[in-house]
C-alpha cells in the first residue's frame, strides 16, 4: 500500500511495514525536549515514573528560552530546575543565556533534529522540524516526562492533507505569507489532528528559513505536523550540521490524502492576520489605515538570519517612526552573531530599533515588549489571540519581517514596496 | 480485554468544563472529582449510572481546556470508558495517559440508544450492542495500549517497567 511521508516515518519508528490512519502505535523517538515552562513539570513526571536516568543523554534537550534571561523570581526558579536536572544527568544539550536560542531556531541549527526523525517536544511549535522532512509534534509535559525515561511515545497515525503551491512569488512575499494564506484558507482547526504535507514548485524554490516559518505555523491550522519533502536545499542545510545520520523520506506518488489543495500564489500580496485569530488573513493593502504602537521582529516563527536580513534591507537608511517601538530579537546566538558580523546591527541601531538577546519573551506576553490597554502591534510571531502579547484590550497583527519592518518606518501597516520606493 | 455496561447518551462538543466544572479544580483527588463527573452536562448523572457503564457522545468529546482532571473524573467514577464519534485531540491523549479506555465509532454512536447494554471487545475492536443484537466496528486497542490502560495510565505504566528493569 502506498504511504505518505508521515506514514513512512511513523512506520519506520514503530517497526511496522504498513500503517493506516487512526491506528495506535508505540514508536521509538529520535529526540525529545522541553523548555523552562514545560520541562519542570516533565521532570516531576520523570521522577514519579521512577526515572533514574534519561534514555539517552544525546537525545534529550532542555532549553530555557521562554522567560530567560530570568524575568522574575518565579521564572528564575523554573529555569533552575532545568539547570539542576541537566547537571545531575550530565545532559550535553543545555544552554545558558549567551549560548542559548529559541528552541525551534536552535535545535535545527545545532543539527540535533534531522530529516526522517521522529521528535516530540513539550511545546506546540515543535512542528517546525517538518521543514527538515521530520515528523515532529508538540505534546504535554506528561508525555515528555515519560519519554525522557523510555525514549518512546504512543501516536495515533494521522490522516494527511496535501498542499501544493504553484507559481513564482512576487517581491516581498515569502514563507510567512504562504502559511498565513494557508491558515486563512483552512481555518484554525481545518487541519485538526492531520499531518500537512506542503509541496509544489513554490516550496522547491524557497530557502530553508522560509520553510521553517511555514512548518512552524502548521499548528495554527490545528495540524499535528507540517512536513516539507526534503530536497537538495535540505541536504545543504543539514550536511554540515548533523550530529548523527539522517534519512530522507518521500511520499509515494499514489499515497492517499484526506484532502488536496492546490493554490497558485504567483499574484499573492503579502498577507496579514488580523486580531484575534491567525485565520483572519487578508492582503496587506486592505489594512493600510491601521495605526500601530509596536513592532516585534523575531520568535521561533521569524527569528532566523533570513528574517533578520529581510528586516535590515527594509530598515537600511531609514528611521523607525518616532511614535513606534521596534524590537528586534534574533532567534539564537548564531543568528545574533551572524547579524552582528554582517553589520545588520548598525542598520538597526541607526534606524533606532532595539535589539534583544534571544528569547520568546513578547510573543506569549511574557516580557520584553508587553502591550498596554488599547495598543496595537505588528508582529512576526505566530499567535494573535486575545491578550496574547499583553493587555486584554491590545491587538496583534501577524505579518512577515518585511511587512513588520515597513510598518515600523511608517507607523501604520504598510506594504514593503511602499517604503522601498518601488 | 472486555468491558460491559449500559450506555448514557450525550451530544456533540461536550467540553471539559461540562465533564468536570472548573469550580471543582481546587482538588486533584480522583474520588472528589468523580462525585461531580459530567455535572454541567447532566446534573443528575452521578446518581444514575452504575460502575462499568459507558458515556456515548457525538463529535469532539473533551474539547476545551487541557485539564487532565476530565479523564481522571470519568475513570475514578468507575465508568468503563467513552464511545464517541470523535475526540478533541488533547483529551484523546490525556485519556489514554490517565488510563481511560476510549473508542471512536460514528457507526456505534449513530445507532446506540440511551440504556442499551454494550460489550466492547478491545482485542477485536468490536462494540456489541446486546440490547439491539448488533455490532459496530472500532479500531482494536493494541497490546501496548491495553498494558498502559491496565497499569492505570502512562506514569504507572513507565514506573512498572522501570521497576521490572525495563528501562535501565
Amino acid at each position: 500500500m502506498p504511504m505518505t511521508i508521515s506514514e513512512k516515518i511513523l512506520a519506520a519508528h514503530a517497526q511496522a511495514d504498513q500503517l493506516v490512519p487512526g491506528q495506535l502505535i508505540e514508536a521509538r523517538l529520535d529526540f525529545v525536549f522541553g523548555n523552562d515552562i514545560t520541562a519542570p513539570i516533565a521532570i516531576d513526571v520523570f521522577h514519579k515514573a521512577g526515572g533514574k536516568k534519561v534514555f539517552d543523554p544525546q537525545r534529550v534537550a532542555l532549553i530555557p528560552d521562554h522567560f530567560v534571561p530570568n524575568k522574575d523570581i518565579q521564572s528564575a526558579q523554573q529555569a533552575k530546575i532545568l539547570r539542576d536536572f541537566a547537571r545531575e544527568h550530565e545532559l550535553p544539550w543545555y544552554w545558558e543565556v549567551g549560548r542559548m536560542g529559541i528552541e525551534h531556531v536552535l535545535l535545527p541549527e545545532q543539527g540535533l533534529v534531522l530529516p526522517g526523525d521522529l521528535i516530540i517536544g513539550a511545546d506546540s511549535h515543535t512542528c517546525t522540524y517538518g521543514a527538515l522532512g521530520a515528523f515532529a509534534t508538540g505534546v504535554g509535559s506528561t508525555d515528555l516526562g515519560a519519554a525522557m525515561v523510555t525514549g518512546r511515545a504512543w501516536f495515533k497515525v494521522p490522516e494527511s492533507i496535501k498542499i501544493i503551491y504553484k507559481g513564482q512569488l512576487r517581491p516581498h512575499v515569502g514563507g510567512k505569507d504562504l502559511i498565513l494564506y494557508a491558515i486563512g484558507q483552512l481555518g484554525v482547526d481545518g487541519a485538526r489532528y492531520k499531518a500537512l504535507e506542503i509541496t509544489g514548485e513554490t516550496i522547491a524554490n524557497l530557502p530553508m528559513d522560509d520553510r521553517f516559518t511555514i512548518s512552524n505555523m502548521a499548528i495554527e491550522a490545528g495540524a499535528k505536523v507540517g512536513i516539507i519533502p526534503p530536497d537538495e536545499l535540505t541536504e545543504n542545510y543539514v550536511k554540515t550540521r548533523a550530529k548523527r545520520p539522517y534519512h530522507f523520506y518521500q511520499a509515494d506518488s499514489d499515497a492517499e490524502y484526506q484532502a488536496v489543495y492546490e493554490w497558485d500564489v504567483s499574484r499573492m500580496e503579502p498577507q496579514v492576520a488580523k486580531p484575534h485569530l491567525p485565520e483572519n488573513t487578508v492582503p496587506v493593502t486592505e489594512l493600510a489605515d491601521v495605526a500601530i504602537d509596536q513592532v516585534v521582529i523575531g520568535s521561533c516563527t521569524n527569528g532566523r538570519i533570513g528574517d533578520i536580513r529581510v528586516a535590515a534591507q527594509i530598515l537600511k537608511g531609514k528611521k523607525v517612526s518616532p511614535e513606534i517601538r521596534c524590537i528586534i530579537i534574533p532567534g539564537s546566538q548564531e543568528v545574533y552573531q551572524t547579524a552582528l558580523k554582517e553589520g545588520l546591527f548598525d542598520i538597526f541601531t541607526e534606524a533606532e530599533a532595539a535589539i534583544s538577546t534571544p528569547t520568546c519573551g513578547p510573543c506569549l506576553g511574557g516580557y520584553m515588549g508587553i502591550l498596554a490597554d488599547g495598543e496595537v502591534a505588528v508582529s512576526t510571531t505566530n499567535r494573535n489571540f486575545l491578550g496574547r502579547m499583553g493587555h486584554i484590550n491590545s491587538e496583534v497583527y501577524l505579518a512577515s519581517p518585511a511587512v513588520a519592518a515597513a510598518s515600523a518606518i511608517t507607523g501604520h501597516i504598510t506594504h514593503p514596496a511602499e517604503v522601498a520606493g518601488e | 480485554m472486555e468491558l460491559k455496561g449500559y450506555s448514557f447518551l450525550f451530544g456533540d462538543d461536550i467540553d471539559t468544563d461540562a465533564i468536570i466544572p472548573a469550580r471543582y479544580l481546587n482538588t486533584s483527588d480522583p474520588a472528589e472529582l468523580a462525585e461531580h463527573v459530567m455535572e454541567d452536562a447532566d446534573p443528575d448523572f452521578a446518581n444514575r449510572f452504575q460502575a462499568g457503564d459507558f458515556i456515548v457522545a457525538g463529535k469532539n468529546f473533551g474539547c476545551g481546556s487541557s485539564r487532565e482532571h476530565a479523564p481522571i473524573a470519568i475513570k475514578a467514577a468507575g465508568l468503563s470508558g467513552v464511545v464517541a464519534e470523535s475526540f478533541a485531540r488533547i483529551f484523546y491523549r490525556n485519556a489514554f495517559n490517565m488510563g481511560l479506555p476510549i473508542f471512536e465509532s460514528s457507526e456505534a454512536v449513530a445507532d446506540i440508544e440511551s440504556g442499551d447494554e454494550l460489550k466492547i471487545d478491545m482485542d477485536s475492536g468490536q462494540i456489541h450492542n446486546l440490547t439491539k443484537g448488533r455490532s459496530y466496528h472500532t479500531l482494536p486497542t493494541p497490546p501496548f495500549m491495553k498494558e498502559l490502560i491496565n497499569a492505570g495510565g502512562l506514569v504507572p505504566f513507565v514506573r512498572k517497567k522501570v521497576e521490572n528493569g525495563g528501562y535501565a
